[in-house]
């Protein structure tokens, strides 16, 4: 969702979603290591974290290439995503990280359902909900929604864009370093376990429609659903071939994806 | 548009300067560098004195995974090899007949568990850094990377963790396998279920990769020979994160023992969540991981999962033993080499380090055998060596359709289970003359889960401290993809962007 939040706000395609995922994680991690804290009180730092992180990083890196061409904006997160990733190695190392929390479990047939994946479903609603309500209940959401619409036509009307677009893009940034929050409550991370999850968030994107929040909700669980449906019936290694050939069909038959407005 | 343009090229040059000061810790672990060999000048017209000892120094080449998914093994092979090298140069070299002193130095990259670095890094340890003799990388599919190189170069390989078997059956000749091979890991995994429990349901799953495929392909038809019914074979990507749809898989093929598993990040995590869905099997053996010390971080995950080992100090082989069975005794005993390793890094050694250790051990033997530093000496040596180390037997096979492969080493199975006080210990249970405890089987079922104890949190053991000493050689390991970037960069069509 912050993918598709940084693209449809200011057709940037964030290259270091994934490493920020990844800080997502180690921030949960020390969280729950050092002070004990409940991963989900955790999450409040995280996000604040995450959204002030993406506010520098727009200012640093994104702002100057925003009216570049693609490429440009793609090297710019780029190098981020390398600096990241190169300062994490180091202080670190790529060794997987545990956050040893477990929320209960529910057995449904055969199937046993955690606890902790079931409250990583609900605050992914709670936080489509909310970034819903942001966009078009809110004077900033709205400031943001006519920014991504006609950047010239906000300015005109007195909206100061810069601060919109960094305030996008600290809210991209931010779900970002939620979802890795969430995830490091039931896998286990390194600080390169984000470039998988950054794959994926392209492919919802797509799958939903870059730019709209409801279509990632929608391609994740689609996604979700393909990857919990398919080991059933093949090999489990399958999964990324079926994944990445429905992308692929995806934007040949919808370029737009399934929620995207048609261009 | 010039001054941005002239802000990118500062910026650029700023970054390159830093780069440089940073440069020499891209060989992180480079001992201090020599000539390789290094002959120390000969005596002439000195007839009549005794020969002054001459010190030849013979450079060993090897990558370490310091980053990326093999990075937990490989760093605990180094730490082994880096031990014997550390006792080899105190304790004055290997002597060899005519005086001559041997001392060993360490050549070494980070080869961030990636095959194409491998293949340019050894590439860069025998053609730039003269690499006399080769380790080999951590894990079998680095390893196959890099035994091209060795081979189309003819240096000496000792493959220490690297256990897949077709390797050795492509007409290679100049690698040596420290392992027992991949094909017989778990053979004796199914000697004590068949004793235990004949009736057993078994599924296979497994990583898909070189070791873990040829460990299968090895098990698969011992499981069928020894008259068990396998419920479910099924591979899972390395990078599985997500268990969850193989569990259910294993839940609906009514299987209650479980063989198979791959290396330490996928296997840490699969029982963890085997344990988490409460899936409630008799048995459960994994390969690598759980020979891990870190493996017990896991809690209660980790009781009764079982794993192969190369080798387990309380099962540790002994001078009486190569006794016995008319072997040749070599090296310290495996309560002097994990004294040894305690004492340098404070952690108990586990299968890895073992292997580095004799892998190091090997080529010494081999080198005192050859009585020369010559290659070709040291490799024949190798093909005639049959000795016993407290790592096990040592032999290679010689015949050309598996040459290098390891004949003489034997495997046990260990498995974690609690001691008196509650922690987890891994303790050796088969074969049964070496066990020190009887096998936890079945497992007992995972406990309901009844909430976190206040506080759990914090007791979390740290993560590792943070090393300034490693920080460029880190970091800077990502920087050979940044010229690609650079250049792109600098071939763009720039255009004024406000």
């Amino acid at each position: 969702m912050g993918m598709t939040l940084i693209w449809g706000v200011m057709n940037v395609i964030n290259l270091s979603h994934g490493p920020i995922i990844a800080l997502g994680m180690f921030g949960t991690f020390f969280i729950f290591t050092r002070t004990g804290l409940n991963p989900y009180v955790g999450l409040i730092p995280v996000a604040i974290l995450g959204l002030l992180l993406g506010v520098l990083i727009y200012v640093v890196a994104v702002h100057r290439v925003i009216n570049a061409p693609h490429l440009s904006s793609l090297l710019a997160t780029f190098s981020v995503n390398m600096i990241i990733i190169g300062l994490g190695t180091a202080a670190l190392t790529t060794s997987p990280y545990n956050v040893d929390f477990a929320a209960g479990s529910f057995k449904l047939g055969s199937v046993t359902l955690l606890g902790t994946r079931l409250i990583a479903a609900l605050v992914a609603m709670l936080f489509t909900g909310g970034l819903y309500l942001f966009l078009y209940r809110t004077r900033p959401g709205k400031y943001i929604r006519a920014v991504a619409n006609n950047r010239a036509a906000a300015e005109l009307m007195g909206i100061p864009s810069t601060r919109i677009l960094a305030l996008s893009f600290g809210l991209g940034t931010m779900l970002a370093a939620v979802s890795g929050a969430l995830i490091a409550t039931f896998f286990p991370f390194s600080i390169l376990a984000g470039a998988s999850y950054e794959l994926k968030s392209f492919v919802i994107g797509v799958l939903g429609g870059l730019g709209n929040p409801i279509g990632a909700l929608f391609g994740g669980l689609v996604l979700g659903i393909l990857e919990g449906i398919i080991p059933a019936f093949m090999e489990s290694s399958w999964v990324p071939v079926i994944e990445f050939g429905l992308f692929v069909v995806i934007l040949l038959v919808r370029p737009s994806g399934l929620f995207g407005a048609k261009r | 548009m010039k001054r941005s343009l002239f802000s990118v090229f500062t910026v650029l040059i700023v970054v390159g300067v830093i780069l440089s000061a940073c440069a020499p810790g891209a060989t992180p672990t480079e001992a201090p560098a020599g000539p390789a060999p290094t002959e120390a000048p000969a005596e002439p017209g000195a007839p009549t004195e005794a020969p002054a000892a001459v010190e030849k120094t013979v450079t060993i080449g090897f990558t370490s995974s310091l980053t990326g998914s093999q990075e937990v093994s490989s760093k605990r092979q180094v730490a082994g090899l880096n031990l014997w090298m550390q006792q080899v140069n105190d304790g004055g070299g290997i002597k060899l007949s005519d005086g001559t002193v041997v001392k060993v130095t360490a050549q070494t990259y980070d080869d961030e568990s990636n095959k194409e670095r491998v293949q340019e890094l050894y590439t860069r340890l025998i053609t730039e850094d003269n690499a006399d003799f080769l380790i080999s990388p951590y894990s079998s599919g680095l390893t196959a990377a890099a035994s091209i190189i060795a081979e189309q170069n003819g240096k000496v390989m000792l493959t220490a963790g690297a256990a897949e078997d077709d390797a050795y059956k492509t007409g290679n000749t100049s690698l040596f396998q420290l392992y027992t091979p991949g094909s017989q890991y778990l053979l004796s995994t199914v000697d004590m279920l068949k004793k235990l429990d004949p009736e057993a349901k078994v599924a296979v799953v497994h990583e898909n990769d070189k070791f873990s495929t040829s460990v299968v392909e090895g098990l698969k038809p011992y499981l069928e020979s020894e008259g068990f019914e396998i419920v479910l074979e099924e591979g899972y990507a390395s990078e599985t994160t997500d268990f969850g749809p193989v569990i259910n898989k294993i839940v609906e093929s009514g299987a209650t023992v479980l063989l198979g598993g791959g290396h330490y990040p996928d296997g840490s995590t699969f029982a963890r969540q085997l344990y988490e869905r409460k899936v409630g099997l008799k048995f459960v053996s994994l390969l690598v991981a759980p020979a891990d010390s870190k493996f017990p971080e896991l809690g209660d995950a980790a009781l009764g999962i079982s794993t192969s080992s190369q080798w387990e100090l309380a099962a540790t082989h002994t001078p009486e033993e190569a006794a016995a069975l008319g072997k040749t005794w070599y090296g310290p005993t495996g309560e002097e080499f994990a004294a040894a390793y305690e004492a340098a890094t404070g952690d108990k050694p586990t299968y890895h380090v073992a292997g580095g250790y004799a892998a190091g051990l090997v080529l010494q033997k081999a080198i005192e055998d050859a009585d020369s530093v010559d290659p070709a000496e040291v490799k024949a040596a190798l093909e005639a060596m049959d000795i016993f180390t407290f790592y096990g037997g040592i032999k290679f096979d010689t015949t050309p359709e598996a040459h290098g492969l390891q004949t003489g080493h034997q495997m046990v199975v260990a498995q974690w289970q609690k001691d008196d006080t509650g922690a987890l210990v891994r303790k050796v249970i088969w074969p049964t003359d070496v066990a020190n405890a009887e096998p936890l089987y079945p497992v007992p079922a995972p406990q309901q889960f009844t909430g976190l104890p206040a506080g759990a949190g914090a007791q979390r053991p740290a993560p590792e401290p943070y090393s300034g000493a490693e920080t460029c050689s880190n970091s800077i390991s990502y920087w050979h993809h940044y010229p690609t970037a650079f250049f792109w960069v600098l071939s763009m069509d720039w255009q004024p962007w406000g």
